[in-house]
């Protein structure tokens, strides 16, 4: 079941179209990527969702019910651009955050400490915000969007300014956040974030919805028919119509080989021509990596 | 609504902690009294400073005696004097300067020197001139041949006086100074007009920081836009109001300790007692002043004007003070949460500043005005349209005003105030979520009639 949905949202700022009829889909503790080019409308979008624009038509449906002022409060939401005062400290500011979505203090209190511990920033509590790198400051602002335990969270572009140890973390506490029962909307241009993360995706290219669905059948459906296959030995394959091998490398006894099947021919066929040719190791149907993906629909659109 | 008070405490605590507010809020009161203590503390030193001044003139001695002696001055009337030697040694002498008077006085009357290794004060040349003058005039006079001419002219002189007194609505006669109501016009008006300023400028970049670190972003999601810019209006109101109290107790503090440490000296006591007899029956008043007749000149001044400033309605003043500082500050401040909200960055606020700093520029202008004329109608008037009226309103109280006035302006204040502080909201609503774009007058009229 879809814990939120948005039909056919459009936006215009002045002559310009900012998002044409974009409807998502997101299913509940399911993790939804909005993917795009820069400028697509993917923040425009969150924004929408956050109600902190509105939509010129279209319609915003949390749980099944039209989304009202007061479900925000149900909202997590990470802004692409820091928000956080300045020249306040990290845990009252922090603090203080929690208060406002509804927490009490004690309670944000537990909550802040325990976040604090796991995401190993304990000792910027009493550090001004301007203090802390750009990485550290998305770090807290990252636990004060999840604190007071939403429903649905928004994250806008989470993973910029994080070096590959602090990205893992994050990815790891989204994916955490997931089994405790979340559903979480990310826009990235980090592909290898939406493979390992994504359940289903969304690509907006120039205000319009270009592709969508879960990330297995996406890639799936832009695989070439391409295998990569592994023989013991120097095995030669023969090319024919059927068959073009597309690179191969010989290396330690073993020949790797990738190759193209023509269209009639299935997975089947192929294994069936590799054993003939020879001992296979591995066998590994190719799938297109969300990077090629993305590329391609992109660049063929211009 | 229970959020208000979550922001309003943010927005109170981060202010108060700052270096700069409790800097600003312990010198502030040190600089006020040391405003009213310095000059007090100059005029009562200058009596002891005794000053010898040797008067030559040449070749005559038509001016001997005619400057008197006074408390502090001292002249003494050199003959067959070199003033070219004396130059040399007057300083060794003991005396402070020489005065050279030339025959050609009566006719130039600038053929007069003094000199002297410092630059001579004021009240000495004053004293020098007066008399000068009032003996070149009595020979000039004499030249006239007039029969009885001393006689006459002791009948001719005068010497002028005012007391103010003034009656209050109850009939009771006060002895009030103008001086001090001047002076009291002046701080009140001033203090005002930065109060309002000062504060409404926080909330503009307090709104400014929220929209350009996208804090606001985050928050509503949590609150309202106008929650949030009405908890940030008052909460920096309640800053505003911490530190007028803090300075009117400070300097109510410090100046009564300087006034008894100073008064309990000498021959200044017992007009300490006058005073505190002024202050605890207006009954005694007259037996007071009395009194106070036979004190030294200088203390009696100083008693006068203690007296007559305790005269003043201070409780009407604080308290109109604070009412027209919150409802002024409140107009003031939400129109500037409006700019601040449709702007990107401080520098862009330049184009909507002009229009809100005029009436309040006007206003300190009108104020100023208020103390040479407190019933013109120009003040009258600005005391009663609301852009104007807390400062303008505040220069008059010293001055006594009708209570009806009063009512009217803040009855007009209260009403004024709630529709800019709705404006205000209304623009705010659009504004702060808005990037980017270059926000036109247009475009705010455009926000401000947005239905919901």
């Amino acid at each position: 079941m879809a814990l939120f949905e948005a039909k056919n949202i459009t936006k215009q700022f002045g002559t310009t179209i900012a998002l044409d009829k974009v409807s998502i889909s997101v299913p509940e503790k399911s993790i939804y990527g909005l993917l795009g080019p820069n400028g697509a409308g993917k923040t425009t979008l969150i924004r929408i969702i956050n109600q902190i624009t509105g939509p010129d038509s279209g319609e915003l449906i949390l749980n099944g019910k039209k989304l009202t002022a007061e479900d925000v409060l149900a909202i997590g939401y990470l802004p692409e651009e820091r928000g956080l005062y300045k020249k306040m400290k990290v845990g009252e500011q922090a603090l203080y955050f929690a208060q406002l979505k509804g927490l009490s203090k004690a309670e944000a209190m537990r909550r802040l400490k325990y976040w604090f511990k796991k995401l190993d920033i304990v000792d910027w509590w009493g550090k001004k915000v301007e203090e802390l790198s750009k990485g550290m400051q998305q770090k807290v602002q990252f636990v004060t969007t999840v604190l007071h335990e939403p429903k649905l969270l928004i994250f806008d572009e989470p993973f910029t300014g994080f070096d590959p140890v602090n990205a893992n973390l994050i990815k790891n506490e989204i994916l955490f956040l997931r089994e405790r029962g979340a559903t979480i909307i990310f826009s990235t241009h980090n592909m290898a974030s939406v493979e390992e993360l994504c359940d289903n995706i969304t690509l907006i290219d120039k205000a319009k919805t270009i592709l969508e669905g879960s990330v297995d059948s996406i890639r799936r459906q832009w695989a070439a028919n391409e295998y990569d296959i592994v023989f013991e030995g120097d095995v030669t394959l023969a090319e024919s119509g059927n068959f073009t091998i597309m690179s191969k490398t010989t290396e330690d006894h073993h020949s790797a080989i990738r190759l193209k099947a023509a269209g009639v021919l299935d997975t089947n066929d192929v294994l069936r021509a590799a054993i003939a040719s020879g001992k296979v190791v591995s066998f590994n149907p190719s799938l297109p990596s969300m990077n090629e993906i993305f590329i391609r629909v992109v660049e063929a659109r211009n | 609504m229970s959020k208000i008070p979550i922001i309003i405490k943010r927005e109170y605590m981060t202010r108060v902690r700052k270096k700069s507010f409790i800097i600003m809020t312990i010198l502030a009161p040190l600089l006020m009294a040391g405003l009213i203590v310095v000059p007090t503390l100059v005029m009562m030193n200058q009596q002891q400073d005794h000053k010898k001044i040797a008067v030559v003139e040449d070749n005559s001695d038509l001016f001997k005696g005619v400057i008197k002696n006074t408390k502090d001055l001292e002249f003494d009337y050199l003959e067959n004097v070199n003033v070219k030697d004396l130059e040399k040694t007057f300083e060794q002498s003991g005396y402070y300067g020489i005065l050279y008077i030339s025959p050609e006085i009566v006719n130039t009357p600038n053929a007069i020197q003094l000199i002297s290794k410092k630059q001579p004060p004021i009240g000495l040349l004053d004293h020098i001139e007066r008399s000068l003058e009032k003996e070149i005039e009595r020979q000039k006079l004499m030249a006239y041949k007039i029969e009885n001419l001393d006689a006459i002219m002791k009948n001719v002189e005068t010497k002028v006086s005012i007391q103010t007194k003034k009656i209050d609505q109850t009939g009771q006669v006060k002895e009030t100074s103008t001086g001090i109501s001047m002076a009291l016009a002046y701080i009140s008006g001033f203090l005002m007009y930065m109060l309002v300023f000062m504060f409404g400028a926080q909330v503009m970049r307090g709104v400014i920081e929220e929209k350009t670190s996208r804090v606001v972003e985050v928050i509503v999601s949590s609150v309202k836009p106008v929650q949030l810019m009405l908890g940030k209006i008052i909460g920096i109101a309640l800053v505003g109001l911490t530190q007028f109290l803090i300075w009117v107790f400070l300097t109510v503090g410090i100046v009564s300790i300087v006034k008894t440490t100073l008064l309990s000296k000498g021959n200044m006591t017992e007009m300490t007692q006058n005073m505190s007899k002024n202050i605890m029956s207006q009954d005694q008043q007259s037996q007071a002043s009395a009194q106070t007749s036979e004190m030294s000149p200088q203390a009696a001044e100083f008693s006068k004007l203690f007296t007559s400033a305790m005269n003043q309605p201070w409780g009407l003043i604080i308290i109109c003070f604070i009412f027209y500082f919150v409802t002024g500050y409140l107009l003031y401040a939400s129109v500037f949460a409006a700019i601040g909200s449709a702007v990107d960055n401080e520098t862009e606020t330049q184009q909507f500043m002009l229009p809100v700093t005029i009436p309040i520029i006007l206003a300190l202008m009108v104020a100023m005005g208020t103390m040479q004329n407190p019933e013109s109608s120009l003040s009258f008037w600005c005391s009663m349209i609301p852009l104007t009226s807390p400062i303008v309103m505040v220069a008059r109280l010293p001055f006594g005003v009708p209570y009806w006035q009063l009512a009217i302006s803040m009855l007009l204040m209260l009403l004024t105030f709630g529709v800019f502080v709705w404006m205000a909201a209304k623009i705010y609503r659009t504004g702060i979520l808005m990037y980017g774009k270059k926000t036109s007058w247009k475009e705010m009229w455009k926000w401000l009639r947005y239905s919901g």
